[in-house]
């Protein structure tokens, strides 16, 4: 027996010690391996099924990766791409371990590399630099102007116009509110994640669709510094109704809000939710209004698809309205009565261009018409110093870049925390 | 009428020592029939050959050679922070705090790379970033030990709850040190000079990681086996009245040895920050902190089965996320497979310290 166990004992850990040893000799030779080993993938998308790796910051339990889990395998139908051809890794942080699944993704033979997290894509885009051949794309980043690498690029959608139309059916519903008399103050809440110009380019586009509809309305915003923390937006929303709000919109991934703002309705208080990414109806039946939501298979497909034809993709890609690159989620029973033709009607004139969201002439700053605003920060302060974005009276969001960089604060909007 | 006396189905006894050789066949055992019990549970879940499917956690953690240096990585990583535990553990000082001591070694590390990154040639920068992540995770070793030491207080609770404050301390300067402003990351430290990220040895990214860990890994068997501190150290784990009646200063050995258990986790969080990650998060830990404490256990203190030990847990962790990974199932999987192969393993101990004999069995002549 003890033999027998001595035996086992010495394979085991021969065997260990193989594998430990196996891959230094593979190493030894190769000090000049990193080249090698691009021209192996460099050579891949010819032989065999090109692959996509697809990194998600969590999985398909929270929306907002629901959305893009959606728009990949739409661009998957839309191309007739196989369940091989694509490689999710989920729940990865915005950590080093991005850049671990990056490169692990593209020793998988992965020839493009899909990240859709914010906090994603500094490791992206190390990974970009070391694999030139392997094309990387940081959806919803804003660094791949920056870069001059063909290899790494950002794509968003014009969120701002789902905003600016969930911004209509808020303000049709304060509309009606305040006809009915049971609101005099045309006042909203706004539940924000981080004052970053992605959060205030889309309350902006919110409360510039509620005043196109309520022209004296104005909102408060309160930010919860976290991108989903259910029991913040909940405090938060609730904060906001204890000042008197009666419209409650949210930037933040959670439920939190939409079931805060069903309690306080259920308790009697006159209050409605405006949610982001996913259908709130499930969490709150009656104070749910709309979510703005994006359409992330419109932009995967095209993206896709040019790289699968030429092998190239775009520094930065946006698309809106037009391209059917965002939307509204189904309007929920509370909503008043006109809403759709409100909606439809807004929806024609963002495809036509004959409404645009951050029109000067619907907006001041400080009192003032703005005519002259900056579009891109070159020198890392925070502060946009170049890019003039005002054309013709419009300010031309997610034209210099794909990211988002409204970052006015115009009047009749007060930042609370 | 036959009276037989009421014996239980199982009857438990203590065991004497148990040979080596048959223990690691016990444990040998476990890890089989931990694989056996995890391809049920894979066969149930995905219907796929589970043999296959171990085909494919080891490819998880071999199949390029990049993918076997981040196995060795993160093998030498953990291997690290256990080599750290292993003296407190031998003294029974339950420091389960080693990842506050991670986190505090790798903020120093990080302040160094973005303060003095540009200033300092690489070697020396190296040597500050490490003499600065060994007094930092030695001071949050060190404060635990001190209150054990002159207050006698339980030291499982203190260190737990340092493991917080140095959480909370790693996010606020998560949020001093942002980059992207927005993404609430720190990002890839100095991502373009690479001021204060190991140098490649031998072509090999990680070399520098293995070279520094194995010695202290050497270091630390000698240490506790040959040296008259680590003889302190086995006796005040043992029973600190023979320490004292042996005229052992217990509680200057107490606080000596805290301090180096948090050093050397210090180090473990300049090699994460330094030679594997450079970012800095609340994540830099990851855990490694308490998975660590079973490998320095299962070893029994002794470095080379430590290597063993930590080489098996980040086998199985590759693997099971590659399975999880390659067949569409979430982390939750993975996870849970880990949890089997790691109830087992530590199940075995059971068997290894208790004798179970079923009623009826013949009794065993002696």
């Amino acid at each position: 027996m003890k033999k027998l166990v001595a035996v086992i004992l010495t394979l085991v850990l021969a065997l260990s010690l193989v594998a430990c040893a196996a891959p230094a000799a593979e190493e030894a030779p190769a000090v000049e391996e990193a080249p090698a080993e691009e021209a192996v993938v460099e050579e891949a998308p010819a032989e065999e099924a090109v692959k996509i790796g697809v990194i998600l910051v969590h999985d398909e339990n929270s929306g907002y990766d629901m959305a893009h889990i959606e728009g990949i395998e739409a661009a998957k139908a839309a191309l007739g791409l196989t369940d091989d051809q694509v490689i999710y890794k989920y729940n990865v942080p915005e950590d080093e371990k991005c850049y671990d699944n990056a490169v692990d993704l593209v020793e998988q033979g992965c020839s493009l590399v899909i990240s859709n997290s914010y906090g994603h894509q500094s490791f992206m885009l190390q990974a970009a630099m070391e694999y030139p051949e392997v094309k990387f794309i940081s959806s919803t980043g804003d660094m791949a102007g920056m870069q001059n690498l063909d290899n790494y690029g950002n794509i968003f959608p014009y969120t701002f116009q789902s905003r600016y139309v969930s911004g209509i059916v808020a303000g049709m519903k304060l509309k009606e509110l305040m006809d009915a008399g049971t609101v005099s103050d045309p006042y909203v809440g706004y539940v924000g994640a981080y004052p970053y110009a992605e959060v205030v380019s889309g309350y902006t586009g919110f409360f510039l669709g509620m005043k196109s509809i309520v022209p004296d309305v104005h909102m408060d915003v309160m930010y919860t510094n976290s991108w989903y923390d259910p029991t913040a937006e909940a405090e938060a929303a609730n904060a906001l109704i204890g000042r008197g709000c009666v419209i409650i919109g949210q930037h933040a991934d959670s439920t939190g809000a939409p079931s805060a703002v069903q309690a306080q309705l259920d308790g009697g208080k006159v209050c409605y939710s405006v949610g982001y990414n996913i259908d709130m109806l499930s969490v709150a039946p009656t104070a749910a209004l709309t979510s703005a939501q994006n359409n992330w298979g419109a932009l995967y497909t095209p993206v896709i698809e040019k790289f699968l034809a030429d092998g190239t993709i775009p520094v930065d890609y946006a698309a809106g309205a037009a391209d059917g690159a965002v939307m509204i989620s189904a309007l929920g029973e509370s909503c008043a009565a006109g809403t759709q033709e409100a909606v439809d009607a807004a929806w024609a004139g963002l495809k036509d261009g004959s409404v645009n969201v951050f029109d000067t002439a619907n907006f001041t700053v400080g009192g003032e018409v703005v005519t002259s605003a900056f579009a891109l920060d070159t020198d890392g302060d925070w502060v946009n110093d170049t890019a003039e974005a005002i054309v013709d009276g419009i300010f031309q969001e997610s034209v210099h870049r794909s990211a988002p960089y409204f970052g006015l604060r115009i009047d009749g909007i007060t930042e609370l925390s | 009428m036959k009276v037989e006396s009421k014996e239980p189905l199982f009857r438990i006894s203590k065991r004497g020592a148990m040979a080596r050789g048959k223990a690691w066949g016990i444990r040998l055992i476990a890890v089989a029939l931990s694989l056996v019990v995890c391809a049920f549970i894979i066969f149930a879940i995905v219907k796929m050959n589970p043999l296959k499917v171990y085909g494919a956690m080891f490819e998880g953690a071999f199949s390029t050679s990049k993918r076997t240096w981040v196995t060795i990585r993160d093998t030498m990583m953990l291997l690290c922070i256990a080599v750290g535990l292993a003296p407190a553990f031998k003294m029974k000082f339950w420091n389960i705090g080693a990842e506050g001591q991670i986190l505090m070694g790798g903020i120093a590390a990080a302040a160094c790379m973005i303060y003095i990154g540009n200033k300092l040639p690489l070697v020396p920068m190296l040597l500050v970033m490490a003499i600065c992540s060994l007094i930092a995770g030695g001071i949050w070793g060190l404060i635990p030990g001190l209150f054990k030491a002159k207050w006698n207080t339980n030291e499982t609770l203190f260190t737990l709850m340092m493991n917080y404050i140095a959480i909370q301390i790693t996010s606020f300067f998560v949020a001093k040190w942002e980059n992207p402003f927005g993404s609430n990351t720190v990002g890839i430290i100095n991502a373009r000079n690479q001021a204060g990220w190991f140098p490649s040895l031998f072509g090999q990214a990680y070399a520098l990681n293995v070279i520094i860990v194995m010695l202290l890994a050497v270091g630390m068997y000698l240490y506790l086996n040959y040296s008259k501190q680590g003889y302190e150290i086995a006796v005040v784990g043992e029973s600190e009245n023979t320490a004292r009646y042996a005229a052992i200063d217990v509680k200057k050995v107490i606080v000596r040895t805290m301090g180096i258990s948090g050093a050397l986790c210090g180090i473990a969080g300049f090699i994460a920050v330094a030679g594997a990650s450079h970012t800095i998060s609340t994540s830099t830990a990851g855990g490694r902190g308490f998975t660590a404490i079973i490998v320095c256990w299962l070893a029994k203190f002794n470095s080379f089965v430590m290597v063993l030990i930590a080489a098996l847990l980040v086998f199985f962790e590759k693997g099971a996320i590659e399975i999880a990974s390659r067949y569409n199932l979430n982390d939750y999987v993975s996870n849970m497979i880990t949890g089997i192969i790691l109830f087992f393993i530590l199940g075995s101990e059971f068997f290894i310290n208790y004798k179970v004999k079923i009623r009826g069995s013949k009794e065993e002549t002696k």
